[in-house]
């Protein structure tokens, strides 16, 4: 199943400036894997120890995957995945 | 001039001071970083209290290299001893009430916001915008109607209706957007990723979190140069908590106060409740919620400096509790009704925290606790519609008289 993953401006530089990539998944895990073996540098930058990086977040149809299965969240066919920096926002 | 540059909380690399908010090796968030090691505190201190009268006083421990200002200036609120709180709170502390709603949008967002707008202009920027639960609405739309800037204000479409208006009426681009404030920051973060505009709290965040700071320092200067032993503080994000210990930490840095980080305490709803959990559940990981609570403006189900916040409680021996929707409700009328003070329901968090800190014993006699109250009660009437008791007379003396005349008599 194939699945959109938006890239943000500062992480393009390892996936050779493209903002929307496209892979195969049918969970999160699955679908950043097959991203990584594409765009190696990528999974340095948000991944540590096989665990996204504190301060990634990502999100399915814009639902954050900590309130899913983390990376065993299912995705669907067409579906968007979309990795942010988690730090924004608040008072 | 003091300010250096941008640093990772995380891995301390590096930045230049620009609109960068995290940190391109790890995520972390950045902070802005300061020289102070040739200030003279005497010669630092005459500085202050010859300065302007609100947060620019402070100019040395803000993030601009050249004066900066803003017409609208918040900063030196009152901070009001409240006895008869700490007396029917039955506690012999010395109980301080520092009443941020004394800003001109009614809350502590126009210290964060003058500081973020006031570097957006010198960044260039001509639109600035961010992702709120109403008070920074007001504040964003209004600094930026000062200051001549185009903004954009994204909220949660279901705010209350006051802080709608009390944004609008700035000639704001008001945005509603369908989800909960996670749903809003998430939006705004993508935006940011590409707009040319300045948001106070996406990009512009390591310098609009720094306003906080101002707080703590006139904290310090309205006890007479002196540090509390005690503060009680709402959390949502985290970031007003931690920096009030930034800006403590600095002056003690600096030897402009003596002594030891007063004991914090973080104040939050139990209907959104991340960084209340984790420190209860003993982790430094807050777990996402969904926010279900009147605290509207403290409703950040995903608290970016959650993590920062129980470090700092457990540091300094604090706590952070949680309040019911009802103690909320019960909090404003107990601050209104021994201090004049209305304040929203952020407020209220923060007066039922202190009484359950009061009831439980950790109030000690004679010490200073200050208490943050960061918002006004006529932005959130919600909160206390049909609270309130009308006896309806007559225009005759008889008539009032039959309906108070027992009570006045007695």
């Amino acid at each position: 199943m194939a699945v959109t993953v938006k890239i943000p401006t500062q992480l393009r530089a390892t996936t050779g400036g493209q903002a929307d990539l496209s892979a195969e998944g049918s969970t999160v895990g699955e679908v950043l894997d097959a991203v990584f073996a594409e765009h190696g540098d990528l999974k340095d930058r948000i991944t540590e120890g096989g665990e996204l990086r504190r301060f990634v977040n990502v999100y399915v149809g814009g639902e954050d995957i900590r309130y899913g299965e983390g990376l065993g969240t299912e995705v669907d066919d067409g579906a968007e995945v979309t990795i942010l920096p988690a730090v924004a926002g608040g008072c | 001039m003091a300010v250096k540059n941008l640093k990772c909380k995380e891995c301390s690399a590096e930045y230049e001071l620009g609109a960068n908010f995290f940190c391109a090796e790890c995520f972390g968030p950045l902070e802005v970083k300061y020289d102070h090691s040739d200030l003279n505190p005497e010669e630092t201190r005459r500085r202050i209290q010859a300065g302007s009268r609100g947060i620019w006083r402070y100019a040395d421990f803000l993030p601009f290299e050249n004066k900066a200002g803003d017409p609208l200036e918040p900063g030196m609120t009152p901070l009001l001893k409240a006895d008869r709180l700490s007396e029917i709170l039955g506690t012999g502390a010395e109980i301080y009430i520092k009443n941020d709603a004394a800003n001109p949008t009614h809350s502590f967002k126009d210290r964060v916001v003058a500081v973020a707008i006031a570097k957006a202009k010198e960044l260039g920027f001509e639109t600035v915008a961010c992702a709120s639960t109403g008070n920074l609405a007001n504040a964003v739309a209004a600094h930026a109607a000062a200051a001549g800037l185009d903004s954009y204000v994204f909220v949660p479409s279901n705010l209350e209706e006051q802080k709608l208006l009390a944004t609008d009426i700035y000639g704001t681009n008001l945005v509603g957007v369908k989800g909960n404030y996670d749903d809003v920051n998430r939006l705004c973060t993508q935006l940011a990723d590409e707009k040319p505009w300045a948001f106070v709290n996406v990009n512009l965040r390591p310098y609009y979190a720094e306003g906080s700071k101002t707080l703590a320092f006139e904290t310090v200067e309205q006890l007479g140069w002196n540090l509390p032993d005690r503060v009680v503080a709402p959390i949502a994000s985290g970031s007003l908590f931690t920096k009030i210990s930034r800006g403590f930490q600095e002056w003690q840095e600096v030897g402009l106060v003596e002594g030891e980080q007063p004991v914090f305490h973080g104040a939050q709803a139990e209907g959104c409740s991340p960084v209340a959990t984790a420190f209860a559940e003993g982790t430094r990981v807050c777990r996402p919620q969904k926010p279900d609570t009147i605290a509207k403006s403290l409703a950040i189900g995903d608290p970016a400096d959650g993590p920062y916040a129980v470090a700092q409680a457990n540091k300094t021996g604090g706590s952070i509790d949680a309040v019911s929707d009802d103690e909320i409700r019960a909090g404003i009328r107990l601050l209104a009704e021994t201090t004049g003070i209305f304040t929203e329901t952020a407020g209220g968090v923060t007066v039922g925290v202190l009484k359950k800190l009061a009831d439980r014993g950790e109030l000690k006699d004679g010490e200073k606790v200050v208490v943050y109250i960061t918002g006004e009660g006529l932005k959130t009437l919600d909160a206390n519609r049909d609270s309130f008791a009308l006896t309806a007379i007559d225009p005759s003396p008889e008539s009032f008289e039959s309906k108070f005349g027992q009570e006045v008599a007695a």
